[in-house]
């Protein structure tokens, strides 16, 4: 096999292996940024090797033996380096249990492995962007490049990020643990906001060239199926991944040819993902069998439900729409919630009812530079007909929006509002 | 990255028998590492083709042929349907599993309908969209 060739399957090697070694390996040495090391030194060896002696038979038992033997070697090491007599008994621990060569036992116990991670990378401790990009690098096997490329920040900030959150992990000595029962709530919601910020930032990227970055939902996607095999009786896990597979179905309606953004109004249906739609609905029946009570991921999984079973925009079950946001606005309090209310409200009680209620919230200091407040009114204010005054809130929305593609077309919208319909609009279409 | 990876038939799966209880157990084990890696997406395991048939297209004539049809290798005994990152990432994981006795098992990357570009025109597109509404509709 040429060199290149063997490179693009040790890719592949690591993206399957990656995070069962870092998580096994983290369990061994007890330190996540050790683990990782170690982990790296291992795919250093498969590229020095594998071009030559072929692909081992069993590509992830042959990382970890590597792996295994480095952290010895580095032990060792150490006593020769600092003159110790003999290592301290955590150490000691350590050098035993790196020592063990019941491989096959580590290999089989992963799944566990693997979520201890993702709670330890989502961890409270550190800063929601850290706990993103080390979730990405540990779990989902993204290079610091590519997490860079993600979230359009150079890559020796994201180094740097990485950096310092394996090290805020090692001195608030953070646990490689389930969280026990009486925490564990709170800190799974930390993990699905992770999971579900990534997903959003590749399903409308909040800033840059491209509107959407099917590679990253792609990213969150396969961390959210992982954690719903891990995590099976937790509705919200399978809420959350509903969500995910209805939005992400519509993901090749999203963009039209030249890159620009296609509303769901304008979205030609039969495009959609039938598969992703199907598991969506399907996770969504076992999360509303675990739980009488929804939480807020399966309840948007419900509105993403709604709109996936409708053939059209004019057959969407609106009033439906809203009521589900009544439940989440009750249960997040959240005004970015209350303000798509408000758009399923005109759909479903018309323009007027929608505008009132979008009025209500332009107080709210947390809208306050949200682009998507005047785009809403400019959008109702041309279904009133009120177009001068739509003009001039398609223009503000504009100057608020960060992503280049959302902000053509608002920018056309300005000039004419009528042009393109918005969100949960129905499809304005020229006099013949 | 969508694929699809076809498992042939075998003497045995032709004859209607159901595989050993080691090689369920082996199938089971397999299937839940696809699904704690996040790869799989839909599987299904088909009848033998004794309970099949084919149609054959001949002009405007229509033949029907029942199974069972002999050549058991060529026949597709069931699928999976797999997300990778790569159709390197696809092999790896077929590699692992566990198959023997010189079987090929095939894996095929799946089309996106952009895939089929110019070929599916406006109209083609639009009579695809009408057949998706009136299937919403008798749901």
């Amino acid at each position: 096999m040429a060199a290149s060739a063997t490179h693009h399957v040790i890719d592949a090697v690591w993206r399957i292996e990656s995070a069962r070694l870092i998580a096994g390996l983290t369990r061994i040495v007890g330190d996540v940024s050790a683990a990782e090391d170690l982990a790296q030194d291992a795919l250093v060896a498969a590229l020095e090797q594998w071009p030559q002696s072929g692909v081992p038979q069993n590509p992830g038992a042959w990382l970890m033996t590597i792996a295994k033997r480095r952290g010895i070697d580095a032990l060792r090491r150490r006593v020769r380096l600092e003159r110790k007599q003999q290592l301290i008994g955590s150490e000691l621990q350590i050098l035993a249990r790196l020592d063990q060569s019941d491989l096959a036992a580590h290999v089989d116990d992963v799944p566990d492995d693997v979520l201890g991670l993702i709670f330890m990378t989502c961890h409270p401790v550190l800063p929601q962007p850290a706990r993103v990009a080390l979730t990405l690098r540990l779990l989902g096997g993204l290079s610091t490049p590519e997490i860079a490329r993600a979230f359009l920040v150079s890559e020796g900030t994201i180094a740097q990020r990485i950096v310092r959150a394996k090290r805020t992990l090692t001195e608030a000595h953070v646990p490689f643990a389930m969280p026990g029962r009486d925490e564990l709530s709170g800190r799974l919601a930390a993990v699905l906001e992770v999971i579900y910020l990534v997903f959003n930032e590749g399903y409308a990227a909040t800033a840059g060239e491209h509107w959407i970055r099917p590679t990253l939902c792609e990213d969150a996607l396969r961390l959210g199926r992982i954690l719903a095999a891990l995590m099976t009786r937790e509705p919200e896990v399978h809420g959350l991944l509903a969500l995910m597979e209805l939005q992400a179905s519509r993901l090749r309606a999203r963009i039209g040819p030249r890159g620009q953004p296609v509303l769901l109004a304008d979205q030609d249906r039969g495009r959609w993902d039938h598969l992703l739609v199907r598991r969506g609905l399907a996770g969504l029946r076992r999360a509303e069998q675990l739980s009488r009570t929804l939480g807020p991921y399966t309840l948007q999984a419900e509105i993403a439900a709604c709109h996936a079973r409708a053939p059209s925009v004019q057959a969407t079950d609106w009033p439906r729409i809203v009521a589900l946001y009544d439940g989440l606005a009750a249960l997040t309090g959240s005004p970015v919630v209350e303000l798509n209310r408000a758009v399923a409200v005109a759909m479903a009680y018309g323009p007027q009812a929608g505008l009132e209620l979008v009025d209500s919230l332009a107080t709210e200091p947390a809208l306050g530079r949200y682009y998507l407040l005047p785009s809403v009114r400019g959008d109702l204010l041309t279904r009133l007909g009120r177009q001068a005054e739509a003009r001039s809130e398609f223009s503000r929305a504009a100057e608020l929006c960060d992503n280049d593609r959302e902000r053509e077309l608002l920018l056309a919208r300005a000039t004419y509002p009528d042009l393109a319909s918005a969100e949960h609009e129905p499809k304005h279409r020229p006099p013949a | 990255m969508r694929f699809m990876v076809l498992v042939p038939g075998s003497p045995e799966s032709e004859a209607g028998e159901m595989p050993s209880t080691e090689l369920l157990e082996a199938m089971t084990k397999y299937n839940e590492e696809l699904v704690k890696a996040g790869v799989l997406l839909a599987a299904d395991g088909l009848h033998p083709s004794s309970r099949g048939a084919k149609v054959r297209f001949q002009g405007s004539e229509r033949t029907v042929i029942d199974g069972p049809f002999t050549e058991a290798k060529e026949l597709v005994a069931g699928y999976w349907i797999w997300e990778c990152g790569s159709r390197e990432e696809a092999i790896e994981w077929l590699k692992r599993a566990p198959f023997g006795g010189g079987v090929e098992v095939e894996l095929r990357p799946i089309f996106d309908p952009g895939d089929f570009g110019e070929q599916l025109t406006p109209e083609l597109r639009e009579a695809n969209e009408r057949l998706r509404e009136q299937a919403a509709g008798q749901r």
